[in-house]
């Protein structure tokens, strides 16, 4: 109980010390641009009520998740092919590598040109940011697997859809998982954007709609939001990744034993 | 015989320029959205006469710069300290996780409000995101570290201060590398972000005013324009982290995640 | 069974033509456990590739029961030296035997007869639901050995199988290589570099030359067939064909050297052979 107990603690520990100093901080503050957390978090409920939630909040993150899964079939799927051919991969690298380098958010204003400002633009946006880590990150993954599992593989007739499904995949998806994640941060980014770009609904107008009627109280109750969001989806992602590939860590744990 | 891969490669490009031009001529999408990259190459050439690009260039550059610089100094400082002091670890464990996925772009109200358009807004952003990336690779680094190399030197009465210069620094060199490294990525993200929706001077600010006025060649040739400075600064990154880590023997296969 | 005929096999390494194999004549019948056995970088692993239809060679034919082999053959299985780069770690014990199985399209009650067979046969009847990383080296080969035995093949190929594992271990799997083979009437072919594991499992003995590679010796090893690791190794017969093996390796190295040299010996301004 006590080594627990000392884990909450440090869990705990300095998060509570660090809200403990702002509370303390900005008390006294009459500072427009920083409001006391007493008032954040008292005016938090107020804002955030159930009818916002459903006409900003949902939206926002179903449009993540449908961009984000688009990008995910996308990648996966295309970076198996590319990767699974040397000759593909030489082909298609350099324009890979430069498209990979545009920065996501660069893609709102074109997207926006032909897609308006709806639903379609922010979901086409996400996917389209999403998509470069999981491709790449496919393909490097495809590319790597070990050859005495391929030809393993061979040698017992363990051919296309089965070798797809039992080797490719799965010795891949450590890489393919890393992907996942890089593409899920640019996701978050790029939600935001869009609808601080151009939006008439989501978490992000929303929190920009606040800035500019200087409702400043509300406005960091938004940023409040918006960086619970953030750190929900990576605790839910790290949940998946550990079931997903609790053979990998396992493997690399066994391999750093010996 | 194999084709080389560089050839491969330098098909791949002129298939897809080729394909860029004809898909747009041909009528199978409206040129107006998608113009052909001629008429790219020919708004970049004017945008390359244009001394307001050269100057939102220097601008973008700059914010980047400093951002970095301040967000790896800073990483690496706080890395260091943490991995020293015993306890500090696992203290700020929790609070490392919980403020790493925050997305930086959520503070873009703040910095309108605080710093309005100037470098600063810009740089509240760019440090915010990159710190983390730094942060936590100089983490993972000394995480690496060898335990006997580190008992070695305080046996051989190395104080912290050399045992963080001699033993903990080179260990973690490599990971710092790869921090820098993401890092420089992230930084020129935010920068442009910072400068496409707040509207502080640079490249980004140039796209925004091009899409406002329907100036759709120059928007895609300043979208180029950072698209080619990423790829620069992804391989003249790497290439950094070589040539300082060729001497160093690094033995990391596993997958960064 | 298995006839290997002329069997050729160039590779182009680094701008120049390497032989690896030059020509390999030999035959394998039903049933027998035959070892294969020569220096290092002989080309055994090549061969056995290409026995096992990885490889094509260059010029010269494999014949599994008559049919020329052109990819895997059905009904052969192979079991490679490194197991830990073999069995797939994201699938239990249980699950990397049945997969083959699976992918033969063997009904499910059979495969499930089949898998808990095959892991009671390598002594390892408890281990189906653990992941290979879990297990220690010897007993993952056996996982790879079960899910050779699963597969019902006519014909086991082994590619020095225990080379990447502790003596002590070496010699119980050595004893379940025979032991299987005893017991279920497989073909064997057994490559390995190591002269007293050879000699010990065979029962015949096939002595490989240095690259490129011929057929130097073949004997036939008449120890009695109840064979174990402490008296048969200490009998004088073991002893005689072990010193003639051995024999034939050192000639077959010297014999390489010899060659080396005379190709890289440039006649000097007066002619004479460097070294």
């Amino acid at each position: 109980m006590k080594a627990l107990t000392r884990q909450v603690l440090f869990a705990v520990g300095l998060p509570a010390v660090l809200l403990g100093l702002w509370w303390a901080a900005s008390d006294a503050s009459t500072d427009p641009f920083w409001p006391p957390l007493r008032t954040i978090l008292r005016t938090f409920p107020s804002v955030w009520t159930g009818e916002r939630l459903r006409s900003d909040v949902v939206p926002s993150v179903l449009r993540l998740a449908a961009g984000y899964v688009l990008a995910g079939l996308a990648g996966v799927g295309l970076g198996t092919l590319i990767g699974s051919r040397r000759g593909v991969r030489a082909f298609c690298e350099p324009v890979l590598e430069f498209l990979r380098a545009v920065p996501p958010p660069v893609l709102v204003p074109v997207i926006m040109l032909f897609a308006g400002i709806g639903d379609t633009m922010k979901i086409v946006v996400i996917a389209s940011g999403c998509v470069w880590p999981v491709l790449l990150n496919t393909v490097e993954g495809v590319r790597a697997v070990d050859s005495v599992m391929l030809e393993t593989a061979r040698s017992y007739h363990i051919g296309g859809v089965g070798r797809l499904r039992h080797l490719v995949l799965p010795s891949a998806s450590p890489q393919i998982v890393a992907g996942l994640r890089q593409a899920l941060s640019i996701g978050i980014i790029l939600m935001v954007i869009s609808e601080m770009f151009a939006a008439n609904n989501g978490i992000g107008f929303t929190v920009v709609q606040f800035q500019r009627s200087f409702a400043i109280p509300d406005m960091w109750t938004g940023i409040l939001l918006l960086g619970l969001l953030g750190f929900l989806l990576s605790v839910a992602f790290h949940f998946a990744e550990r079931r997903v590939l609790g053979w990998y860590h396992g493997l690399r744990a066994s391999t750093r034993r010996s | 015989m194999r084709t080389p891969n560089t050839v491969l490669g330098a098909a791949g490009l002129a298939t897809f320029l080729a394909l860029g031009e004809a898909v747009p001529r041909l009528g199978l999408v409206s040129a107006d959205y998608f113009p052909p990259p001629s008429r790219i190459a020919g708004a970049l050439g004017d945008e390359l006469g244009d001394g307001a690009f050269w100057s939102a260039l220097r601008d973008t550059l700059t914010g980047w710069v400093i951002g970095l610089g301040i967000a790896s100094g800073a990483g690496i400082l706080c890395g260091l300290l943490i991995a020293v002091v015993p306890f500090l670890r696992q203290a700020t464990s929790s609070t490392i996780e919980f403020l790493r996925p925050i997305p930086s772009v959520a503070l873009i109200p703040l910095a309108v409000l605080l710093y309005g358009s100037e470098l600063r807004s810009v740089l509240l952003l760019v440090v915010y995101a990159s710190f983390w990336q730094v942060l936590v690779q100089v983490l993972y680094g000394v995480q690496d570290l060898d335990p006997v190399a580190d008992e070695t030197a305080r046996s051989y009465g190395l104080g912290t201060w050399a045992r963080v210069r001699h033993v903990m620094w080179p260990t973690a060199l490599p990971y710092v590398m790869t921090g820098i490294r993401l890092a420089a990525a992230v930084a020129l993200v935010l920068a442009i972000t910072a400068e496409l929706v707040i509207g502080a001077p640079g490249l980004g600010s140039l796209i925004a005013v091009a899409q406002a006025s329907q100036a759709v060649p120059q928007m895609y040739a300043l979208v180029t324009v950072t698209g080619v400075l990423g790829l620069l600064i992804n391989l003249g990154a790497r290439a950094v982290e070589r040539r300082a880590l060729a001497w160093h023997q690094s033995v990391r296969g596993e997958t960064v995640l | 069974m298995l006839d290997i005929r002329g069997l050729r096999k160039t590779y182009q390494g680094s701008g120049r033509q390497v032989e690896a194999v030059r020509d390999l004549t030999f035959t394998v019948k039903a049933g027998e456990l035959v070892c294969l056995v020569g220096p290092s970088g002989c080309g055994k692993t090549t061969l056995l590739k290409c026995m096992g239809g990885l490889l094509s060679p260059t010029s010269g034919e494999v014949l599994l029961d008559g049919v020329p082999v052109t990819g895997p053959p059905p009904g052969m299985a192979i079991v490679f030296q490194e197991y830990g780069r073999s069995l797939f770690p994201w699938m239990r014990v249980a699950e990397n035997v049945e997969l083959p199985l699976k992918e033969k399209g063997t009904p499910k009650a059979k495969r499930r007869e089949l898998v808990t067979d095959a892991l009671r046969s390598v002594g390892l009847p408890d281990a189906a639901d653990a992941y290979p990383w879990q297990l220690s080296g010897g007993m993952q080969q056996r996982v790879a050995i079960a899910r050779a035995l699963a597969y019902e093949p006519q014909v086991l190929l082994m590619d020095e199988p225990f080379a990447a594992v502790d003596a002590q271990t070496r010699a119980d799997l050595e004893d379940l290589v025979r032991l299987l083979w005893q017991e279920r009437g497989i073909t064997v072919l057994f490559v390995t570099h190591d002269i007293d594991e050879a000699v010990y499992l065979g029962e015949r003995v096939v002595v490989l030359s240095a690259s490129p590679t011929v057929v130097q010796d073949e004997l036939y090893i008449d120890l009695p067939d109840e064979r174990d690791q402490l008296h048969t190794r200490v009998s004088p017969r073991f002893t005689e064909l072990r010193t003639h093996v051995y024999e034939q390796i050192q000639a077959a190295k010297r014999a390489a050297r010899a060659d080396a040299s005379a190709l890289s010996a440039a006649p000097d301004g007066d002619g004479r052979p460097a070294g």
